[in-house]
């Protein structure tokens, strides 16, 4: 196992190389799903302040 | 559109419909001198920024004995290559402004409604942009390259090498400036995509520089300069169209 | 305009709440299918393969740089082709497409670059060289950039999308032109490049871990890229019913 961890002597170059690659795709599989998250929040946000602007406005006008 | 109707002058638009009618069609010829003369009227009266990119070249030009030394031998070897990236450095700015204030007064609507092709147009303006910005450029050329201890018989080669480039990269640049017209900021983003194009340009217009300046034949590089300069009077206005119609459309 | 002539399954697949359901059900199929392929190539590549008689082990890197290399070129062409769909057509899914296909190209460019000068290092002795190969390589990551940068610098998100995919048709033009006047550049100031596939001739023990790394890759794009042009379809549909139910169904 450590033969193998140490890739023949180029440990330092073949470890990074994956590493890279891998934080790099993880990135971009994480990124749109944080995006669609905050999206939805956003979008959840807006249409409850709208039903509660809805059911207000008449009784505002109402009192004044 | 931003602009109210009636504001829109509506000599174009008439011209559109009597063109339709087969009463006047105004030549694209007298179009394109129309355009040439406005142009160089609007510089003549902002003639203080024809000298920016001068001022711009002669300042990179004057500082690079300083941070390599004074020595006439290395400066001598490097000055073609440093003077073309200069070169393509001070057309830079220039080209964020070609389209953008066409774009806010709405001179570009009409351009889209005359009877004239738009690429034709757009042509003309580029023409216009390469003898206001770069052709000063060149005339101060053969004074930096003094400056940097060019070497004489490279001269020539340098100059030849950028007549053809500057118009290349105007043409290049023109089509980058129109899809960023719509953009609000875009300075360094023009930077960012001029890069990828301007690469080839450079490359063989340096190797035509070096080739002289190695006493080789210089004629291939430049060959394919003159090719792609021909590809891109063709396309490139065509491209810009293109461009400038989603750069206008709401 | 006539449309008769598509299949009514394309017809069917641009309408963004149809697109939105179906990437939904094939991103983890696609995605599980690329974790599966992955590993099997990572097992054939780093343990089953033997050492490179003249690389050693450093050579093992090909396994991710050259699929890499690969998904760079082959992610912008798709979006040249969708980014040419949507100027023609004016397809909203194919802005989509086209726009979320470049961060994903520029990934696996910047991948590329940083794996080869990882192998450059202890191969050349370098971190970086001027090769052909490499410096046509970032022009294509400035490539992508300049579409990002483009696409991201417009309000209008779709008129973003429509410059932005002109920009990338302007430099699939551009590519080959750079690829070439790069290696007559190269060979004019240097006298020979280092070249990594000399000896073209790959033992098939190392072969098939790149195909099968290859394979994963592109599975990888595609579950990413329906993975991004589903919230860049939530983003541009927020005010319409479908995506308010779709929200609403969720949050339940």
């Amino acid at each position: 196992m450590t033969h193998w961890l140490a890739m023949g002597g180029y440990a330092a170059y073949v470890w990074p190389a994956y590493a890279v690659f891998f934080a790099v795709l993880v990135w971009d599989w994480l990124a749109p799903a944080f995006r669609k998250r905050r999206i939805t929040r956003e979008l959840r946000g807006r249409i409850a302040r709208e039903q509660t602007r809805n059911t207000r406005v008449p009784r505002a006008e109402a009192s004044a | 559109m931003t602009h109210d109707p009636a504001t829109l002058i509506p000599a174009t638009r008439l011209d559109t419909l009597a063109s339709v009618r087969g009463e006047i069609r105004p030549g694209a010829w007298r179009a394109c001198v129309a355009l040439l003369r406005r142009d160089f009227l609007l510089a003549w009266r902002r003639r203080g920024e024809l000298f920016l990119p001068l001022l711009y070249a002669v300042i990179v030009t004057a500082l690079f004995p300083f941070a390599l030394g004074p020595d006439p031998q290395l400066l001598g070897r490097i000055a073609g290559g440093v003077l073309l990236v200069i070169v393509v450095l001070a057309m830079l700015p220039a080209l964020e402004s070609m389209f953008r204030s066409d774009l806010d007064d709405g001179t570009l609507e009409q351009w889209l409604l005359a009877p004239q092709p738009l690429a034709l147009l757009v042509l003309t303006r580029v023409i216009a942009h390469w003898l206001t910005t770069a052709l000063p450029l060149l005339i101060v050329m053969p004074f930096l390259g003094a400056l940097l201890n060019l070497p004489v018989n490279v001269l020539p080669v340098l100059m030849l090498a950028l007549l053809l480039a500057t118009p290349l990269l105007a043409l290049l640049g023109a089509v980058l400036s129109a899809l960023a017209a719509g953009t609000r900021r875009s300075g360094i983003l023009l930077a960012l995509m001029l890069l990828p194009l301007a690469v080839p340009v450079v490359i063989f217009a340096a190797g035509a520089i070096a080739a002289a300046q190695a006493g080789m034949s210089y004629l291939a590089p430049l060959v394919w300069l003159a090719a792609a300069l021909a590809l891109a009077i063709v396309l490139a206005p065509l491209a810009c169209a293109a461009a400038l119609r989603i750069a206008v459309e709401a | 305009m006539s449309r008769s002539y598509i299949p009514h399954f394309v017809h069917w697949l641009g309408s963004p709440p149809n697109f939105y359901r179906f990437a939904g059900a094939w991103r983890p199929w696609l995605m599980a299918a690329a974790l599966i392929a992955g590993a099997i190539g990572l097992y054939g590549g780093l343990v089953l393969a033997p050492p490179d008689y003249q690389q050693g082990d450093a050579y093992r890197i090909i396994f991710i740089h050259v699929p890499s290399a690969w998904m760079s070129l082959f992610i912008y062409a798709g979006m040249a082709v969708a980014g040419l769909i949507a100027l023609v057509w004016r397809v909203k899914l194919a802005e989509v497409v086209a726009m979320e296909s470049a961060p994903i190209g520029a990934a696996f460019t910047f991948i590329t670059l940083v794996t080869g000068s990882l192998w450059g290092k202890p191969m050349w002795g370098t971190w970086w060289t001027w090769d052909a190969r490499l410096t046509s390589e970032l022009v294509l990551l400035f490539l992508y950039l300049g579409v990002i940068g483009l696409y991201h610098a417009f309000e209008d998100r779709r008129r973003g999308a429509r410059a932005a995919s002109l920009l990338a048709l302007v430099g699939i033009v551009n590519l080959p032109i750079v690829h070439y006047s790069v290696q007559w550049w190269n060979t004019l100031h240097q006298g020979s490049t280092v070249n990594l596939f000399g000896h073209s001739l790959i033992a098939s023990s190392m072969l098939w871990p790149l195909l099968v790394m290859a394979l994963a890759t592109h599975l990888y794009y595609f579950a990413s890229l329906l993975g991004r042009a589903r919230a860049d379809l939530l983003e541009l549909e927020g005010g319409k019913q479908w995506v308010r139910e779709l929200v609403l169904e969720e949050s339940r």
